[in-house]
């Protein structure tokens, strides 16, 4: 067979430069470094270092800091997710109900979207402030002894209310426009065929918004993972006893306050093959069911 | 089967729009209405009050004896096909099609029973296990047909169905509406405003205006005999010619243009004769003097268009009027014709109600 030859212009490698430099500097080379350092052990001045194959994964994998952390990372992940998709679908819909083309309303709704982590993480931070904190105030005036200090299932609650706080808005902004994308006489057509509105909602309007569940799941999972290092940088710092570390603060716990750059390095390769692992499985035999 | 009763409805919606100002209507058992009326005026509002769709302000609709004002619409019993198709995206042909009945809770196997029965008069039975976006546009309508067919309903509802169908489509489409409508006995409600469509499909024709039924009845009772100008001027294509005059005691005059042949109307009263262009004819003794600007070849007939000599329209242009001819007529551009038409078979209404005097 006759293989067709194109001529090439440089150009086009030109115009993708850019964006293949940035890959390059700040995420194939740190990537490719956090790999190569963990093989390495550290001295305790970080003045020499020695290739010692496996070591960091087995000293800090096996180790309870980083099970309790990894254990912590798929709960929390889990209940964030669920949480903040459950509750901005249930949001998204009622409002639906009402928003009939009111535009400039949704806009402003989209501003939620601009919060950053770490914003959204200190206002957390005063509301649970033991001596200011109304949350903190509130908890402990409904009956709770109410203390994220020292308590470490309080500690948890604080940080995926937070998170969670943060995340809905986001969610809901996507469900509401994923909902106002189904066609009216297509839900009018199903108001003629089913009378309850419940079993409509499962068979009609959710299988519809499959598409935008199953984007915000991977971005939720993503955020959930990730993001919310922000929020608990500024919260509890994985505090009380790493009940609250999440994977990736702890690899920043270790790497940076630990100086174990081997042993924080280790813990972020295996993070990431765990993550492209999720990624594969969500698009293997999730996407499966998702009618677009 | 049940007929379907409106009396005294009224829809106002939340911004205010008075849709539908007081309907009164009274549908046999069996009989096909066709709801027309220029866009806006109020015909799918109509039709969505009786699908449950769309709230009653005031009035009440029943179908057979039941009062259905306050059921929802899925327990109406009625059935509807929108102009869109309105399929489940995310469902096979037999899953669009049962879906109703499952909801139902109707046994499996007469589920399977009903959707190949309808899928077989529509001649869609190979596409069953299709998705609708499989389909093609007049696929769709089938599927859309069958979904309402397999419910078997007391009343069909129609929003311009055929309204996405190419030309051709739409003909054959509308014929076996028709027939399907026929052979089931269902009572229907189409809404259209397609002439052709309203004509042939209708028992009753309905023209609606500014959310009133201006008249009803058999198509060719509103075509020969319409109680408005609106309704005139409606129906038919092509359109009747309308042409403001003033009676004069013995005339009707317009500038030069003097027609014998009426009596007993007002005098100075702004009026409008109607005359259908079939109604023209090329006649050397008539009262029109014509100077021809188009002539249209539609095959089996010829429309000639004309200005008439020596009168003015409402507006003060020229008066251009339309005679349905044989097709040997072929008169050339700027050719001057004499028009003659019978006066009995004209309408005349006045011009501020459009209310027909005579
Ligand atoms: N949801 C609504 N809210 C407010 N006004 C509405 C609404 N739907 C329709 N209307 C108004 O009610 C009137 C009748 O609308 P309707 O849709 O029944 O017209 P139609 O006769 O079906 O016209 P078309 O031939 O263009 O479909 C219109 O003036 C329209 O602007
Ligand atoms: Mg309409």
């Amino acid at each position: 067979m006759k293989r067709v030859q194109f001529e090439h212009s440089p150009l086009p490698y030109l115009f993708i430069a850019p964006q293949i430099i940035i890959i390059v500097i700040f995420f194939l080379w740190p990537a490719g470094q956090a790999i190569y350092q963990s093989f390495l052990l550290e001295d305790a001045f970080g003045l020499s270092s020695k290739f010692v194959w496996f070591r960091n994964y087995k000293d800090t994998i096996f180790s309870d800091a980083w099970l309790q952390a990894a254990g912590f990372t798929i709960v929390f992940s889990t209940i964030v997710t669920v949480l903040s998709l459950g509750l901005a679908l249930l949001l998204a819909v009622k409002a639906n109900e009402v928003l009939q083309g009111a535009r400039t309303y949704k806009t402003l709704l989209m501003w939620a979207y601009a919060i950053a982590p770490p914003v959204a993480g200190l206002m957390g931070n005063l509301m649970f402030n033991p001596l200011v904190g109304d949350m903190y105030k509130f908890m402990n005036a409904i009956g709770f002894d109410f203390d994220h200090k020292l308590d470490p299932w309080d500690a948890s609650f604080v940080v995926i209310l937070i998170s969670v706080w943060k995340q809905v808005s986001v969610n809901f902004i996507f469900f509401l426009s994923g909902l106002q994308g189904i066609p009216n006489s297509v839900i009018e057509a199903a108001t003629m065929d089913c009378k309850s509105s419940f079993r409509r909602f499962w068979t009609i309007t959710f299988p519809l918004l499959a598409p935008t569940t199953f984007f915000l799941m991977v971005i939720n999972i993503t955020y959930a993972f990730f993001d919310t290092f922000g929020i608990i940088d500024t919260t509890t710092q994985g505090a009380p006893g790493g009940a609250t570390n999440t994977l990736v603060f702890k690899v920043y716990q270790d790497g940076f306050r630990g100086a174990d750059i081997g042993g924080s390095s280790a813990q972020s390769v295996v993070l990431m093959l765990m993550v492209l692992a999720l990624t594969v499985i969500q698009f293997r035999f999730i996407e499966k069911k998702v009618h677009y | 089967m049940s007929g379907v009763k409106l009396t005294g409805v009224r829809k106002t919606y939340p911004n205010g729009a008075e849709a539908i100002r007081g309907v009164d209507m009274d549908i046999q058992s069996g009989e096909m209405i066709v709801f027309v009326g220029p866009s806006g005026c109020g015909k799918s509002t109509l039709l969505r009050m009786v699908a449950g769709l769309e709230g009653i302000s005031d009035g009440e609709i029943s179908i057979g004896d039941r009062v259905i004002n306050k059921v929802s619409p899925s327990e109406r019993d009625v059935a509807m096909v929108f102009q869109n198709y309105a399929l489940y995206p995310h469902m096979t042909v037999r899953g669009n099609m049962s879906y109703g009945l499952k909801n139902r809770k109707m046994p499996k196997a007469e589920i399977d029973a009903r959707v190949e029965e309808a899928a077989k008069m529509l001649k869609i039975d190979a596409y069953l296990d299709r998705q609708p976006n499989q389909l093609s546009g007049g696929q769709r309508q089938r599927v859309a047909m069958g979904r309402a067919i397999v419910r078997e309903p007391q009343v069909f509802l129609f929003d311009e169905p055929l309204s996405n169908l190419d030309a051709k489509l739409r003909v054959q489409m509308r014929i076996e509406i028709k027939k399907l409508q026929r052979r089931m006995n269902v009572t229907s409600i189409y809404v259209t405003h397609d002439q052709t469509e309203a004509m042939t499909l209708a028992d009753r024709l309905a023209v609606i205006n500014e959310g009133r039924v201006e008249q009803m009845g058999a198509p060719m009772e509103l075509y020969t005999n319409p109680r408005t100008l609106f309704v005139a001027s409606f129906i038919g294509a092509p359109q009747i010619n309308l042409i403001p005059v003033q009676f004069d005691g013995t005339h009707l005059v317009n500038g030069g243009l003097s027609l014998a042949g009426f009596a007993d109307l007002p005098r100075d009263t702004d009026l409008v004769l109607g005359v259908r262009p079939d109604t023209l004819s090329v006649d050397a003794g008539g009262q029109f003097s014509v100077r021809v600007d188009l002539v249209e070849q539609h095959g089996g007939e010829n429309l000639i268009y004309g200005g008439v000599t020596a009168a003015k329209d409402a507006e003060g242009e020229e008066l251009e009027i339309c005679l349905k001819a044989d097709k040997e007529m072929l008169p050339s551009i700027d050719d001057s014709l004499t028009l003659g038409f019978d006066p009995a078979t004209a309408f005349v209404f006045r011009k501020d109600t459009g209310e027909r005097l005579k």
